[in-house]
């Protein structure tokens, strides 16, 4: 039992203390720090304002506020997904040499780009009170949106942390899945706008889900139960699922790295 | 009757040599081929190998480039798996990184040595107990607050092999680190194998610096190709390697 105990305060630390030196080596040499994790999404978010609010002229109130609340963990879901395809490649002298649970560097990671998008959320606050958007009860909520979330990117990151350094073109894959992804995902467009026959597109693109289950709770003051639903399936399917790939081949990375 | 903390039995590892058909659209496209060549490329680097190390022992192994040294270490520490037989290791088993292995040039010593120890296997509060001995016996002083990028090879390796040796284990692998850092830190460092290898740690050495192995080594074992060619008291073991092979 005091063993268990140890092990489980020996993880802790290595997640803390890796997560810890990811922050401390991304902000040592940037004067700007915490803006520029904020400042790409909001690019972005202008972009997409005047092709398709201004240009375009499409019918959805608070644009603005609308595009960060799904640009935000979208940022969070592609920073970790292309960050993961390398992980372990960058950390090749560790692994050859030392036997720590390699798995701490994925969590660690995914933590990292957790934190970024919970302080992004000033942001969108900040962003709603502008547009006067009321502040319900329903944020009370988003930690768990924010828990499944890391769950489901924790678990894609693990596939494909591993499945890369067994074939290296994944890296290029996750760039364009990634980017078929996005317009996929109700991100520029509402989830109302989608054809009924394409709809079942959504249900099935789990990032779908995590940006509606996010726009309900910020925008929308409502949760939808079979949206918490299916993002909590695909959350704890695709960890369970990133988990096992992982352990089966995790012992053949010191060879083949 | 001493105890038995590390013991190969038939050990036998193959490397499979991935790269011979890495890309998904060659593999695709050729699939039972790249299957064909993916069972035929096989790299015997261990060919059964057995013996058995007791609790305090020293061992240092030897022999040329590609003999199968680095992964011996490597079935130890656990990060390589063997591909048939047995091998059991008993006791926290600490490896002496490579240089800068683990480390973080933009980091500062003392983050750095925080971040190795607790890779090595501490916790944060074994670590943080440990810290002022390692800043210590690193005699970095000052510097220890600098990023490492800033440090001198000469400053690293001290810092990392002043982490390592601070951790403690039952079982320690060296890997040619003792080279560097001046003659003074060197002394220090064969001082600090003495005083574990009076506390029973078991060392495992490996290294071509023959005089060193000499130094440490109670016990020998020789590989070549693979095999283990001689097994026995360093002096005997190392003298046959100089005749016998260079």
């Amino acid at each position: 039992m005091l063993i268990n105990k140890r092990n489980y305060q020996y993880l802790v630390d290595l997640i803390t203390e890796l997560a810890k030196k990811e922050l401390k080596v991304r902000y040592k040499n940037s004067f700007l720090g915490y803006l520029w994790s904020i400042l790409s999404p909001l690019t972005s978010a202008v972009v997409f304002f005047v092709a398709f609010k201004i240009v375009i002229k499409l019918k959805i109130e608070n644009y603005v506020l609308f595009l960060i609340s799904g640009l935000f963990c979208w940022q969070w879901f592609t920073n970790s997904l292309l960050g993961s395809a390398n992980l372990f490649l960058n950390n090749a002298n560790l692994i050859k040499k030392v036997s720590f649970p390699r798995d701490a560097l994925v969590y660690s990671m995914v933590i990292n780009d957790m934190i970024h998008f919970i302080l992004s959320f000033p942001v969108i606050f900040l962003f709603m009170g502008l547009y006067r958007q009321n502040f319900s009860y329903y944020l009370f909520l988003l930690p768990i949106a924010i828990i499944l979330q890391f769950f489901f990117v924790s678990g894609m990151s693990l596939i494909i942390s591993s499945i890369n350094l067994f074939f290296r073109d994944l890296e290029r894959l996750v760039v364009v899945f990634t980017n078929l992804l996005f317009y996929a995902t109700p991100i520029i467009y509402s989830e109302e706008m989608v054809p009924l026959k394409y709809k079942i597109i959504l249900s099935l693109n789990p990032m779908a889900n995590f940006v509606i289950l996010y726009r309900d709770l910020l925008l929308s003051n409502r949760v939808q139960i079979n949206i918490l639903m299916l993002c909590f399936i695909y959350s704890i399917g695709f960890f369970y699922l990133g988990y096992n790939i992982y352990k089966n081949l995790q012992w053949k990375f010191a060879e083949i790295i | 009757m001493k105890d038995v903390v590390i013991e190969f039995d038939n050990v036998v590892k193959y490397y499979s040599l991935y790269h011979s058909f890495i890309g998904i659209k060659n593999f695709l496209f050729n699939l039972p081929k790249a299957i064909k060549t993916f069972k035929k490329n096989k790299f015997c680097a261990l060919k059964n190998i057995s013996f058995k190390l007791n609790r305090g022992e020293t061992l240092a192994i030897i022999g040329q480039n590609g003999a199968g040294k680095s992964t011996i270490l490597g079935l130890i520490a656990k990060v390589l798996k063997p591909t048939s037989g047995r091998v059991l290791v008993r006791g926290r088993v600490v490896g002496l990184l490579e240089l800068s292995a683990g480390f973080h040039p933009d980091l500062t010593g003392y983050e750095n040595i925080i971040l190795n120890g607790i890779l090595l296997g501490m916790t944060k509060k074994e670590i943080l107990s440990k810290v002022n001995e390692i800043i210590e016996f690193s005699e970095l002083k000052e510097f220890i607050y600098q990023p490492i990028r800033t440090y001198s090879s000469g400053m690293l390796a001290r810092l990392g092999f002043s982490v390592a040796i601070n951790v403690p284990a039952d079982i320690l692998l060296v890997d040619e680190v003792l080279a560097v850092g001046d003659i003074n830190f060197q002394k220090k460092c064969y001082k600090k194998i003495e005083e574990l290898k009076n506390k029973d740690t078991t060392i495992i050495f490996v290294s071509h610096d023959l005089e060193a192995v000499v130094k440490i080594c109670s016990r020998c074992i020789l590989l070549h190709q693979g095999e283990i060619i001689k097994d026995g008291n360093t002096y005997e073991v190392v003298e046959y390697y100089k005749k016998n092979f260079s």
